[in-house]
């Protein structure tokens, strides 16, 4: 069985792609054959964060389109064995999508044995999106502690309990993850930021994984290798957990805290 | 808080009024989703009428539908400003 996961937030910005590849490559790790789509076609990202811009040759449209088999769009990640990226599109437009070549692709990617497929969707809620979520089985709603980014997500929430192949066969619901990135915990301490447990109570539904605002995410990008990659940073340490509490292991939450200050800069500020 | 930090401009705290909205538009927009497209046309439309007679907020008007058994309940409240009470 093949279980499918789309990764979406509604909003952009949020780190859908960031944790599609960390999700990705934390479930690869575990020995998982994995596979990683890109469905925001016109805007190619993923190929990027995962460091395999310049091996793409064919991309997700060729495949739905019979252009290349699946086997020579998918491409092997060079870190791990059983982890493939299967590319967006930068060429054509999001109407090349549909959804009998959608659900091909999955069906082949369950014939070849793959144990997950992390779907990673464009923002926003039209074809590209809708796609990314109707044949999940799990969904993993990127949300940052902010006005616009919550009330996206209780939007998206609605739609994978309606507008999903789950819910309109009746076949039990997507299972829904919460994941908070850009969390800044001085920032909660201080009253500035929505925190865990606001977010939590305004959507209904508890966290999965929470990400800390991290420095190395954006050095991570820079240099295309998947943060959850870079164990010695929190941000990498908290996809990690949040690998782990996916394939239903408990792990408490951590990097929740402000670090403490001395008293110098409790005095002076800091 | 920092002996300097009336110094610097520092933000107000402001996640306690994040809070407050989302919880309330969070609430109004569950309350409509998976109903009829013409709720959010017939909320406003009917927010005009009752204006007509009554100076009320834009956000006195709730209208939800709630299905029960079997047949599905149109629920309409208005919420009159103070000083209305009264005057019918």
């Amino acid at each position: 069985m093949t279980e499918i996961i789309v990764v979406t937030s509604g909003k952009g910005g949020v780190g859908k792609t960031t944790t599609s590849a960390s999700l990705a490559t934390g479930l690869a790790q575990r020995g998982k054959k994995v596979a990683v789509i890109d469905f925001d076609v016109g805007l190619r990202n993923l190929d990027l964060i995962m460091g395999c811009e310049r091996r793409v040759v064919y991309d997700f449209i060729n495949v739905i389109q019979g252009e290349a088999s699946l086997k020579q769009a998918l491409i092997r990640d060079k870190r791990l064995d059983n982890l493939y990226v299967l590319a967006a599109s930068q060429t054509r437009d999001k109407d090349a999508l549909n959804q009998e070549g959608v659900e091909k692709v999955l069906d082949d990617l369950e014939q070849n044995d793959f144990d997950y497929v992390v779907c990673d969707s464009p923002a926003g809620i039209e074809k590209g999106a809708h796609l990314a979520m109707y044949f999940a089985d799990h969904a993993v709603v990127v949300v940052n502690p902010e006005v616009s980014s919550v009330r996206d997500s209780d939007r998206i929430l609605g739609l994978l309990a309606s507008k999903t192949r789950r819910a309109e066969n009746g076949n039990g619901e997507v299972r829904q993850h919460l994941l908070l990135s850009r969390y800044h915990p001085v920032r909660v301490a201080a009253g500035e930021m929505l925190s865990v447990t606001d977010v939590e109570e305004i959507l209904g539904l508890s966290v999965v994984g929470v990400i800390p605002e991290s420095e190395q995410v954006l050095a991570a990008s820079n240099a295309g290798v998947p943060v959850i990659l870079d164990e010695a940073s929190a941000a990498g340490q908290a996809y990690l957990d949040t690998v782990a509490r996916i394939l239903g292991e408990e792990r408490p939450l951590r990097f929740l805290d402000a670090p403490r200050k001395g008293i110098l800069k409790r005095m002076f500020g800091g | 808080m920092g002996i300097l930090d009336f110094l610097r401009n520092k933000p107000a705290p402001s996640a306690n009024i994040a809070r407050e909205r989302l919880r309330i538009i969070v609430a109004q927009e569950r309350s409509t989703r998976g109903g009829p497209d013409y709720l959010p046309l017939l909320r406003s439309e009917l927010l005009e009428v009752i204006r007509k007679y009554v100076h009320v907020e834009p956000d006195a008007v709730n209208v939800s539908l709630e299905s029960d058994s079997g047949h599905d309940v149109l629920e309409l409240s208005v919420a009159l400003p103070e000083s209305e009470r009264g005057h019918g």
